[in-house]
């Protein structure tokens, strides 16, 4: 099992979404945050106050995937992410120990495939 | 036509001019609230510029071509730059206190426009584009309907502006939305309102205003300005109660921004008859209003016309349905000028389709030549990144709602740090 935590654009994210779900990538967190990367700063000025906006918003997505499913979850932001321009953001992906699902108590494997994909639905 | 000043008809009128100001800030909030938070500062800045670029444009020259004699389609020059305008009567107000009340409509009618463009269009051509529609459409057919011009002479019935404001500001608002194209998002990902709050606090500041819209149109405070008055009143009433239950019938839910839409339907739709109607009449009008801007927004939501906020299907067929129905319904017995079809007087429906005809007409296609000579030299449109980003940042280079996370001071020029 992996975790993939991607920063993407906001602008993005309804593309990502749109990916992961024609990837078949089901049950994910996000999350609004603000970050630095290499991008141009932005320029904001209110009344005599001008300021220089270092922290640009993004989204955190957080998906847990069983070991087969890391590489089309991986691709599907790649490709749905990119704008080609400093500033789309990273994906990690990271070891995970332990998951369990709250509402059944099912541990790690059975945890992290989605409600009806063992019986083929999805 | 009396020549001296009433002083209770001016106090009425300053009061009147002052509420119709007010709802350019309130068409702000209610188109604002409508957008994504993005777009918020943009949005609500196209009404608020209004204030200035339309208002003096009007001031300048405006005001003249529209209420100076002239000829049947254009006034002339006499009052340009507010030469001749002065502390005599002009009805029985002062004549400067008519041309303030005049602006505040040609404000108010460019700002509507805006509804149709939001989200997508550059600032600059924006500002360029409602200020010369003001001189070169807005100034003509307010001419044509209350200044003395051929429509008005036709006996083209138009209270506060059905014809001249509403159906003017949709047509133009109809061929923006279909020069400047789709938003990239439209009709891919979900565009949903960012502060339905704000829409409804627009929508009853703009209600507050429109008595001054309506009211004030009667020029004075007569039996007539009552009458406007409680037509402004009732209309919207009838309006809101028939969309709830559409509402309630379509989706088991009467919803907040319907409502909110329903008011401003019902607004429009009173709005060219506000005089001329008796009150009961005027729950039927804005009754009728309903299910006619209700089914054409559901119409024009499945289309891709993206005239992002309904201007055409609020204003458009809202002042379309009050135009006509001031040609049916309009009393003699209430109003002293003219009876509707209803009333014995089948002839002014015909003249009232006249009117709603050479308007969207004449404001289409002069729209339309003013739009593009402008994209002719400017790019009209937000790049597509532009647009990611949002227009807010992109435009003004500041956040509705910024919490001031990673902001670093930049000293002014010449500071000592």
């Amino acid at each position: 099992m992996k975790l993939v935590v991607a920063i993407v654009r906001p602008e993005k994210l309804n593309d990502v979404l749109e990916a992961l779900y024609r990837a078949e990538v089901r049950g994910l967190t996000i999350s609004r945050v603000r970050g630095h990367g290499g991008e141009t700063e932005q320029v904001e000025t209110y009344r005599g106050t001008t300021v220089k906006v270092e922290l640009h918003d993004k989204v955190r997505v957080e998906i847990g995937v069983s070991d087969h499913f890391v590489q089309p979850t991986v691709k599907a932001i790649l490709s749905a992410g990119a704008t080609g321009e400093v500033g789309d953001g990273k994906i990690f992906v990271l070891p995970v120990e332990k998951v369990y699902r709250i509402r059944t108590g099912e541990e790690d494997r059975a945890a992290v495939t989605p409600i009806g994909a063992e019986e083929g639905v999805s | 036509m009396p020549t001296t000043v009433s002083p209770s008809d001016t106090a009425w009128m300053l009061v009147a001019t002052a509420l119709v100001l007010v709802m350019t800030p309130a068409l702000g909030f209610f188109y604002g609230g409508m957008v994504r938070a993005k777009n918020a500062l943009n949005t609500m800045m196209m009404s608020y510029v209004a204030l200035g670029f339309v208002g003096i444009a009007w001031a300048l020259i405006g005001y003249s071509l529209a209420f100076a004699e002239g000829g049947g389609y254009l006034g002339d020059f006499r009052f340009a730059f507010l030469r001749n305008v002065g502390l005599d009567a002009k009805g029985t107000i002062p004549h400067i206190l008519f041309a303030s009340y005049q602006g505040t409509f040609a404000i108010i009618t460019a700002a509507l426009i805006s509804g149709a463009i939001v989200e997508r269009m550059r600032f600059g051509p924006y500002v360029t584009f409602i200020t010369l529609w003001c001189i070169g459409v807005y100034a003509p057919i307010a001419h044509w309907v209350w200044g003395g011009g051929w429509l008005g002479k036709l006996g083209a019935l138009d209270f506060a502006g059905g014809t001249v404001v509403h159906i003017n500001a949709a047509a133009a608002a109809l061929v923006g939305a279909i020069v400047l194209g789709r938003r990239k998002d439209y009709m891919r990902q979900a565009i949903i309102p960012q502060n339905v709050p704000f829409t409804l606090l627009g929508t009853g500041v703009l209600w507050l205003g429109w008595f001054g819209f309506n009211a004030g149109s009667a020029l004075g405070a007569s039996p007539v300005a009552a009458l406007a008055f409680g037509n402004t009143m009732f209309a919207p009433m009838a309006t809101l109660v028939v969309w709830s239950l559409l509402d309630l019938m379509r989706t088991g839910k009467t919803t907040a921004v319907g409502a909110a839409t329903a008011i401003v339907v019902g607004l429009v739709a009173i709005t060219p008859a506000a005089g001329f109607v008796s009150p009961l009449s005027s729950i039927v009008l804005g009754a009728i209003a309903a299910p006619a801007s209700y089914f054409a927004i559901l119409y024009r939501s499945t289309t891709r016309l993206d005239d992002s906020l309904d201007v055409v299907a609020a204003h458009g067929v809202g002042g379309t349905v009050g135009a006509l129905l001031t040609g049916i319904l309009a009393q003699k017995s209430w109003n002293g000028v003219a009876d509707g079809a209803l009333f014995g007087n089948p002839k002014q429906l015909g003249i009232q389709v006249a009117a709603i005809l050479a308007t969207i007409v004449y404001s289409t296609v002069a729209t339309y030549v003013i739009v593009k000579a402008i994209g002719f030299g400017f790019s009209l449109r937000a790049s597509a990144k532009e647009e990611g980003i949002g227009l807010d940042v992109t435009q003004h280079g500041e956040e509705a709602y910024s919490r001031g996370e990673g902001a670093i001071l930049v000293p002014a020029d010449g500071a000592q740090i």
